[in-house]
């Protein structure tokens, strides 16, 4: 890495705004705070003093536990506000409580919220650093850099490496962060899902669009499953959840046509059978529990990087 | 009114009429009483003698579609601040949507606008009714009722008409009430879910798509039932190149449709909306480069009639949010002139077709008086000056609200006197003594 090299962003909105030079700093770090998360006390003083507080307006109890261990093992002083259920509700905007979270004077705002550019907004009116976990369908870096990171360990690279991301890459922020972290790293991506869920243009971020699972799998050396969201059957999307498994699933048949070293991933929490046969899922070449390890050490390397500089 | 005004060596720009040269105008009793020969009239019986050289003067510019707010939403506009900021922005009169709260569905809402715009002076308002009670798609307004209090037409702006049995029968029974039907072309279960335009910056952005066809569907819809009818239609916002294509070819075939793009439409794409730039949030929403060529052209060609600013104030709290929770909508009046002499500048079209845009056609498809400057018609006189650069900023916006993605911008030419009735409405500070 250039020795000139400064991680200076204030936010973590998004991998879109990250250098391959950014990744790889985080990277980097959260490799050196994994060992803290091996030892019998798992905790240093680097954070001490600061204020942290999840802000979520979505009910995560995954995202929101990743950050609130990775905040503690630093020693940062934490605090849970959720407001799920009523943020869509016009007269209650997100500026209004981030005006109120300012009394508190935090140092670092965790914000995950139903709507795309929410984190964006939240940063442009509050002076605490806030990292974005989870926005809408626009981006969930820390999701990206976690997938990014048990790659990484698994394969030893990222560069040159095949990824296939499957499912419903329209609604999926995880999709967007892998999709634009993984070929800034020098990886190509193949997407594929019913045509219903992939979005136009996502070439541009950095994808190619397979028509069908089998193609986009072909030589994969990561295979990653997207949750498909139950609730959105009111838009005519795709018939069924059987049809889904049965086409869109990823199967022992499909992981036939992928790298024989190929590992499969899941951001969770999985719906067993339906993107992901549970005999993959829990099998060898699942790294779905490796992803939640990581999480830790990657939320922590965030936290470090943009507050424990001062 | 002591005495009247004369204009003194002003290019005067009257399609109607034919004219374009340096003229002088008498206004008197506030009707224009000569339009003559630089220095054949004298100026003695007029109070007040302005020089012009180098200004246009050309009949009063007419904006078909703003949305005025009162009754309902005063803290966003009211009659009072939209027809000034019409002044303001060259305009002698305006058409006020019917998306008020209530709606403006009945002669008593239609009387209180005519009131309240009688009462500030300072624009006329011509006030278009709903084509459906409540504008909820049920039922047919009182067409007659509407018109006799005084609409000149009919729309449901802001939503369409879904049902196309309404929209039919909407355009036959506006004929006899002689009202004009409007047309707000969006399929909504295309676009519902969009909050701007489908492709790859919503891809990025995270944002829901609204397709094109959205608004290219229902444009078809009601061009086949203006011919099926025999009715005339005006198309409202028009803001994708097929739609365009589609009108068009309506017009070779002889049907009765006539359409109004938006300044934005030809200024700006979906790019103004990265980085989440609530104001740049609009419906129809901005477009591409190629629908921007083809709104250009169509104004050109003749394929569209009028610019229209669908003048859509919103407060700060109302657009300082989430950017699927903000309004949709933009203040327009006070860019509208400027920004259409930017297409001048470019040789897109001349000077008298942006007259014929934004004055001669307006008056025409509303069945209106203006868009002249023949002797012995009402005083409605815009003067603009082609070369004034001015910054557009919050500070000289006249409008109740300041929601304009051209805040900051350097903009060149601008109307320095608005007249109408033979009053001044409008005079911008530092241009005359
Ligand atoms: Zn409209």
């Amino acid at each position: 890495m250039n020795p000139e090299y400064r991680f200076s962003h204030k936010h973590v909105l998004g991998l879109a705004d990250f250098s391959p030079e950014d990744i790889q700093a985080v990277l980097q770090t959260a490799e050196s705070f994994k060992e803290i998360s091996s030892r019998a006390i798992k905790k240093v003083p680097t954070l001490r003093g600061k204020t942290i507080i999840n802000f979520f307006f979505e009910p995560s109890t995954r995202t929101r536990l990743s950050f609130e261990v990775a905040a503690k093992r630093m020693s940062a002083d934490t605090f849970n506000i959720s407001n799920s259920g009523s943020s869509t509700v016009k007269g209650e905007t997100l500026i209004d409580t981030a005006r109120n979270l300012t009394a508190m004077n935090p140092d670092c705002i965790i914000l995950r919220h139903p709507l795309s550019g929410s984190a964006r907004l939240l940063a442009d009116h509050i002076n605490a650093s806030v990292i974005n976990a989870g926005d809408g369908t626009h981006e969930h870096p820390s999701q990206g850099l976690l997938d990014l990171m048990t790659v990484r360990e698994a394969k030893g690279r990222i560069a040159g490496l095949k990824i296939a991301i499957i499912g419903d890459i329209a609604h999926s922020r995880v999709a967007h962060s892998n999709i634009i972290g993984f070929s800034k790293m020098g990886a190509s991506v193949a997407v594929s899902g019913p045509a219903t869920l992939i979005p136009p243009g996502i070439e541009e971020l950095g994808a190619t669009v397979s028509r069908t699972v089998m193609k986009a799998v072909e030589g994969a050396d990561v295979i990653m499953a997207l949750r498909i969201q139950k609730e959105r059957q009111q838009d005519p999307l795709f018939p069924s959840l059987r049809e889904y498994a049965k086409f869109f699933g990823v199967s022992q048949k499909v992981m036939n046509v992928a790298s024989p070293e190929a590992i499969i991933m899941h951001p969770g929490p999985i719906n067993r059978g339906v993107e992901l046969d549970p005999k993959l899922a829990d099998g060898s070449r699942s790294l779905i529990l490796e992803q939640v390890t990581n999480g830790v050490a990657v939320r922590m390397a965030l936290l470090y990087l943009i507050m424990g500089g001062d | 009114m002591p005495g009247g005004i004369l204009l003194k060596n002003g290019r005067v720009i009257d399609p109607v009429n034919g004219i374009d040269q340096i003229q002088d105008v008498l206004i008197a009793e506030g009707k224009i009483s000569a339009v003559a020969q630089p220095g054949t009239i004298s100026g003695q019986t007029a109070g007040l003698v302005y020089d012009l050289a180098g200004k246009w003067v050309v009949p009063g510019l007419i904006d078909m579609h703003v949305h005025l707010r009162e009754p309902g939403q005063e803290y966003k506009e009211t009659i009072a601040t939209g027809t000034l900021a019409a002044a303001a922005g060259g305009f002698t009169a305006v058409a006020a949507m019917p998306n008020t709260k209530p709606v403006n569905d009945n002669q008593a809402v239609t009387m209180f606008i005519l009131a309240k715009a009688a009462e500030a002076g300072f624009a006329r308002v011509y006030p278009v009714g709903a084509i459906s009670s409540g504008s909820n798609g049920e039922h047919l307004a009182e067409f007659g009722e509407l018109r006799q209090a005084g609409a000149v037409a009919v729309t449901d702006d802001g939503l369409p008409v879904g049902n196309s049995q309404l929209m039919r029968r909407a355009l036959e029974y506006a004929s006899n009430h002689d009202l004009l039907v409007i047309s707000h072309a969006e399929e909504l279960s295309l676009s519902r879910s969009g909050a701007m335009n489908h492709g790859a910056l919503a891809t990025r952005l995270g944002l829901g798509g609204i397709p094109h066809v959205a608004e290219e569907i229902m444009v078809y819809r009601d061009l086949a039932l203006a011919e099926f009818t025999r009715r005339p239609i005006h198309i409202a916002h028009v803001s994708t190149r097929e739609s365009l294509a589609l009108i068009r070819r309506a017009k070779e075939k002889g049907v009765a449709v006539t359409a109004e793009t938006a300044p934005h439409y030809f200024t700006l794409t979906e790019m103004a909306v990265d980085g989440y730039n609530t104001l740049a949030k609009m419906n129809p929403p901005l477009r591409t480069e190629a629908d921007v060529a083809a709104v250009r052209e169509a104004l050109r060609d003749g394929t569209l009639d009028a610019i229209a600013t669908d003048h859509a104030p919103h407060d700060e709290i109302d657009k300082d949010m989430e950017f699927d929770l903000a309004a949709n909508g933009i203040i327009g009046l006070e860019t509208a002139v400027p920004l259409t002499l930017r297409l001048v500048r470019e040789k897109h079209f001349d000077p008298r077709r942006m007259v014929e845009l934004l004055s001669v056609n307006p008056a025409r498809i509303l069945g209106v008086e203006g868009g002249t400057l023949s002797v012995g018609v009402p005083a409605d006189i815009t003067v603009i000056d082609p070369e004034k650069r001015f910054v557009f900023t919050e500070e000289i916006i006249q409008s109740k609200s300041r929601n304009s993605p051209f805040l900051g911008w350097e903009l060149q030419g601008r109307a320095v006197l608005t007249i109408m009735a033979g009053r001044i409405t409008w005079r911008q500070e530092g241009d005359f003594r």
